[in-house]
This record gives structure tokens, C-alpha cells and sequence, in this order.
């Protein structure tokens, strides 16, 4: 739809622009009193060979690096996954309703971060992350190895059918566990609705590999990903395979979303709706699609982050509340305004 | 041995003992065949009888027992690029995504030349450009291809196969959505295609009359085997397709070839 490559860049660099606009407001908003001006200026201290004075108390400097900053980073990284590992999934299966908690990394997540809170107790919180992303992987891997046990000609419609009995079976697992102990319920039910955590750049530095790996190979097939769109047997004469391919991608795509999961909770939404809405802008092609999905989906988060924050200050809401919130009725517009054009 | 190495380059398919099985069921049974590079060979035989299957093997897109050489690959184990470079499939039901127009979808077609992370060069767009506008698909470039008609598409898909320069194309069944009239169109630019390029054709088809017309030999596949093999006079006899097909049929010879017309059952009416 979008062919030249001006255009291409001009809407490409306008994410950019919004994305980091979105991101100096998510740091500006919060008590301690930032303005614009002293957080750039604080910003360039930071980089090499420039000396500036900010005007910044230590104290505010603090807020500004280790509280507002990490979070804002994460908020990025977690959107970002999350929108690219949906379009990866919508692609490998040409099912618009795939998402990439689609084969049971959420439930598997889910069934891990109950059983660490409820075995653990309250040491157990601090396992939380481990377990999540252990479940996660454990569940979208039996998907596949049961999917591929029963094979069949359309192998990607067994698989899905197979997480769907994955994630029943973990839920009902979870549930069990949440009703034998029901004192762990709200630390459970906190968890799942997604917060972005502000204990420094921890949690940052433990997601930033897997999404920069995750995100690296799914771009890397952004051809691929096209021809996968005329189906398994015309793909294949067209010389890919599309078997192996959905099997590289959906490893990359889990693991990835594994890792911002352990993080941040099950936040809903965000990897659906925005590869649709990027989709019905600029079309299905995914040199477009990819990079512009990433750039959306960390707005999206990182802005959803700021009214979790602010709209019942000074106690937060769960940041899935709000992109369900917010995007429901922002993917209607966006759908309405499509198919009317 | 310059004989042996001469008719190894002229012939661009070679079965022999092939057999394919899908979900569990052999289709395909001990078929030889081998066609000459350049030729047009049509695949008759009525519903089910292994032309799709056959057709797929040839592409490597269904694993095979037996030796299958085509164009100097073999399809399946020779590398899935390598074998698309060498044959293209034109699709009986193409899949047609959403949001795709007909020049995107022609550009897939180069795929198989295009490096794995690479992106096209000015020779696959020149390529692309030349099969638009010998395809005459220049006024639908822009045009999503789900708004195309049944015939557009046909034209589309083809045009995708020829985007593959293949040394051998691969029809399976490329006229069921056209009218008469495209009909024709379609596999007059075929043919033309196949006399200008060196292009070899292996079409499936269900008009026995434009099988006849187009192929210089067809090929009868009956229940997974070749049970005729020969020019158009010979395979297409009253007895025999009355025999594959259940078909109560006449034969015309006419200037362009054998017409197989079909016949009412006389005690019908009485």
C-alpha cells in the first residue's frame, strides 16, 4: 500500500518521533516535580564529551534514573515483544486471532507464577519471574510436541487446536491451586493483570537479550513472512519451508515473550490489536508491518503505563486493565474507519 | 558417450518407478514418464486418478518413492530453492491473502533467487515487470487481488510461476475458472511462452478436447497409474474413456487436433 520508499521512511520516522515523545511524558509524569527542559538537559550530561547542568537535586536525579527510566525502558521492550511476536504468530499461521500467548505461554506463565507464590510463600514473589517464564516455555513446548504427535495435513490448525487444550489443562491446574489457597489470590490475580515493575534496571537488563534476539530473527524473515501468506504448498514451491520456519519463529516469538512475561505479567491485548491496526494502516507486508508494529506497540505500552499511574494516584492500576481499556475501543475506530475508507 | 549426454539435455523430466502416498494412502504407482525439453505434455484422467499428486512430486512438494529428475534437480531432496528455480507450480485454487496487490504477489515469485535475508535487485524487478506486461496485468498492478476476478487471478498466479523463470512449468488444472474465450488466451500465451523460452509445460487438465489441442502427447493417469501414453489420436479413443472415465462419449478428428464430445444416454428419453 505504502510503495515509495519516502513515504516508507516518513511514516517509519514519525513513529519514532511519537514513540519518543511518548516516552519523555512517561517520564515527566509522577510527583517529583521533572520539567521537559531539565530532564533533556540531564540526558545530555549522560552522553560522552557534553557537560551540562541540568539544575537537578540528587534526590530527582535518582527518580529520573533509576525509578522513571527503567520503567519507561521496560514499558518499550515489553510493548515492542509483544506487538512483533503477534505479527511473527498472525504470519506463521494466517490466523488473524493468533496472538502470541496463542499456544499457552500465557496459562503455562500463569500456572508457574501461582505455584511459585503458592509453594513459596512470600519468598516465593521473588521466584515469581523464573517460574513464569519456565511455565511458559514448558506449555508452548508440549503444544508443539503434541501438535506434531498427531500431525495431519493442516499440522498448523492441530497445533493451535493443541494450546488450546494446553492452556485448559494449565488453567484449570492454576485455579485448582488458587482455590486450595486463596489467601495467595490477589498476589495471583495482581500478577496476571501485568504492572511494570520500578525496582531499577534489573528486570531490564534481564529481558533486553531475548527481545533483541527474538525481534533480530523475526525482522530477518520479513520476506519469508510474506511468501508464508499464500499458504504452506505454494510457499513451498516457491522454495521456503514453511513448516520450519513457523517452528524457528514461534521458538523465537515464545522465548521472547516468555522473557517480557516473567517481567511484567500477563498484559493482554497489546499483541493482537496492534499488528491488526499497523495492518489496516499500511497493509500486510512486513518490511512495514514488523518495524512499525515495534515502534506502536512501545507507545501503546509506555502510554498505557502512564494512566495506570496516573488515573488513581497514588495507588496504580494493572497495566492490562488499561490496554484492554484503551485499545478495545481504539481498535473499533481504527477497523470502522478502514473498511468505510 | 555424446549420444547419452546429448538426450540427458533434452529431456527435462525423468520418472521411473515413482509411487506417493498422501495421508497414509498410495496415489501414485510405479509411473515412468519422461518428456523432452520444450514439449507441452498434458495429464489427463478423470477426478482423483493422481494428477494433482503427480504434478506436486514434480515440484517436490510431496515425498516420493522411485528416481524423479527434473530439469537437473531432484525435487524434494535437491534443495528447496534449487527446485524453484528449476519448476514452477501454477496452483489448481490459489490462496489469495488479504491486503495483497497483484504486483506483491507477482514479486513472489522471485523468491526463489533472491538471497535467504536478501532483498530484490533491479534484475528481479526488471524480471517482474517484463511478466506484467507480457501477462497484459499492467492496469491491475495496485489492485488488491481479492478483488480480482476468477480469470484476473488465473492470470495472476501464472504470471507469479513465470516470475520464477522455470525451465519447467507445471499446470495444474489452469483453466477451470476461465470462460471459453480465456481459455484460450491463457493457454495460447502458454504455449507461446513455451516456444519462445525453452519452456517445458506439464499441464493438468480436464477438457480432454483443449488437453488434445495443446499437448503433443497426453499422459492418462487412471487410479495412480499411466495407463495411456501417447499423441492425442491414439490416447483419446471412444473405448477408452468410455473404460477410465465411465463416459459415454464421440470423437471428432478435426484440423486442430481430436474433439472428445460427450453424449447423452439414448435410453433416457425412451
Amino acid at each position: 500500500m505504502i510503495t515509495t520508499p519516502r513515504r516508507r521512511a516518513l511514516v517509519l520516522g514519525g513513529a519514532a518521533v511519537v514513540l519518543l515523545a511518548a516516552m519523555l511524558v512517561s517520564i515527566l509524569v509522577g510527583p517529583a516535580g521533572l520539567t521537559p527542559q531539565a530532564v533533556l538537559l540531564d540526558i545530555a550530561d549522560r552522553l560522552p564529551f557534553v557537560d551540562v547542568d541540568s539544575g537537578l537535586s540528587t534526590r530527582q536525579q535518582a527518580i529520573l534514573w533509576n525509578i522513571r527510566m527503567p520503567r519507561v525502558v521496560l514499558g518499550v521492550l515489553v510493548g515492542a515483544m509483544l506487538a512483533v511476536a503477534g505479527a511473527a504468530y498472525q504470519g506463521v499461521f494466517r490466523n488473524p486471532l493468533a496472538d502470541p500467548y496463542l499456544l499457552g505461554v500465557s496459562s503455562g506463565a500463569g500456572l508457574g507464577a501461582t505455584l511459585a507464590i503458592v509453594v513459596g510463600g512470600a519468598a516465593g514473589f521473588a521466584g515469581v519471574p523464573v517460574a513464569a517464564f519456565a511455565g511458559g516455555l514448558l506449555a508452548v513446548g508440549a503444544t508443539y510436541a503434541l501438535g506434531r504427535s498427531v500431525g495431519g495435513v493442516r499440522s498448523e490448525v492441530v497445533i493451535i487446536l493443541a494450546g488450546v487444550a494446553v492452556a485448559a489443562f494449565a488453567n484449570a491446574i492454576q485455579t485448582f491451586f488458587m482455590q486450595l489457597h486463596d489467601d495467595t489470590l490477589r498476589q495471583v490475580y495482581s500478577w496476571m493483570l501485568g504492572r511494570l515493575s520500578t525496582d531499577g534496571w534489573s528486570d531490564v537488563v534481564v529481558v533486553l537479550p531475548y527481545v533483541v534476539v527474538a525481534v533480530a530473527v523475526i525482522a530477518l524473515h520479513r520476506r519469508t513472512l510474506d511468501v508464508m501468506a499464500v499458504g504452506d504448498v505454494e510457499a513451498a514451491s516457491l522454495g521456503i519451508h514453511p513448516a520450519r520456519v513457523r517452528l524457528l519463529l514461534v521458538c523465537v516469538a515464545t522465548l521472547g515473550t516468555a522473557a517480557v512475561v516473567s517481567a511484567s505479567g500477563l498484559i493482554g491485548f497489546v499483541g493482537i490489536v496492534v499488528p491488526h491496526a499497523v495492518r489496516l494502516l499500511v497493509g500486510p507486508g512486513h518490511r512495514m508491518l514488523l518495524p512499525l508494529s515495534l515502534m506502536v506497540g512501545a507507545t501503546f505500552l509506555v502510554l498505557a503505563d502512564v494512566l495506570a499511574r496516573s488515573v488513581m494516584s497514588p495507588s496504580e492500576l494493572p497495566i492490562g486493565v488499561v490496554t484492554a481499556a484503551i485499545g478495545a475501543p481504539f481498535f473499533l475506530v481504527v477497523l470502522r474507519r478502514s473498511r468505510g475508507a | 558417450m555424446p549420444a547419452d549426454l546429448e538426450s540427458l539435455a533434452s529431456t527435462a523430466v525423468t520418472c521411473r518407478g515413482v509411487g506417493a502416498a498422501r495421508g497414509g494412502v498410495d496415489v501414485l504407482h510405479d509411473v515412468d514418464l519422461t518428456v523432452a525439453t520444450g514439449a507441452w505434455v498434458s495429464l489427463v484422467g478423470p477426478n482423483g486418478s493422481g494428477k494433482t499428486t503427480l504434478l506436486h512430486v514434480l515440484a517436490g512438494l510431496v515425498p516420493s518413492t522411485g528416481h524423479v529428475r527434473v530439469a537437473s534437480v531432484t525435487p524434494g531432496r535437491g534443495g528447496r530453492r534449487a527446485t524453484a528455480r528449476a519448476v514452477a507450480l501454477m496452483p489448481q485454487r490459489p490462496v489469495v491473502p488479504e491486503g495483497v496487490t497483484v504486483e506483491e504477489l507477482v514479486r513472489l515469485g522471485r523468491t526463489p533467487h533472491i538471497a535467504r535475508f536478501g532483498s530484490e535487485t533491479g534484475h528481479d524487478r526488471a524480471v517482474v515487470d517484463r511478466v506484467i506486461e507480457r501477462l497484459e496485468l499492467e492496469p491491475f498492478t495496485r489492485r488488491f487481488a481479492t478483488d480480482l476476478s476468477g480469470g484476473e487471478l488465473q492470470r495472476v498466479v501464472l504470471a507469479r510461476a513465470l516470475a520464477q523463470e522455470p525451465q519447467v512449468l507445471l499446470l495444474d488444472e489452469p483453466t477451470s475458472a476461465l470462460d471459453i474465450g480465456h481459455q484460450q488466451q491463457v493457454l495460447e500465451l502458454v504455449d507461446s511462452m513455451r516456444t519462445e523460452g525453452e519452456l517445458t509445460v506439464i499441464a493438468a487438465m480436464h477438457d480432454l478436447t483443449s488437453a488434445a489441442q495443446y499437448g503433443d502427447r497426453l499422459v492418462l493417469l487412471d487410479r495412480g497409474r499411466v495407463v495411456a501414453d501417447g499423441p492425442p489420436a491414439e490416447v483419446l479413443t471412444v473405448d477408452r474413456i468410455g473404460q477410465v472415465y465411465g463416459a459415454r462419449v464421440e470423437v471428432l478428428d478435426r484440423p486442430a487436433g481430436r474433439a472428445v464430445l460427450p453424449l447423452r444416454d439414448p435410453w433416457k428419453d425412451a
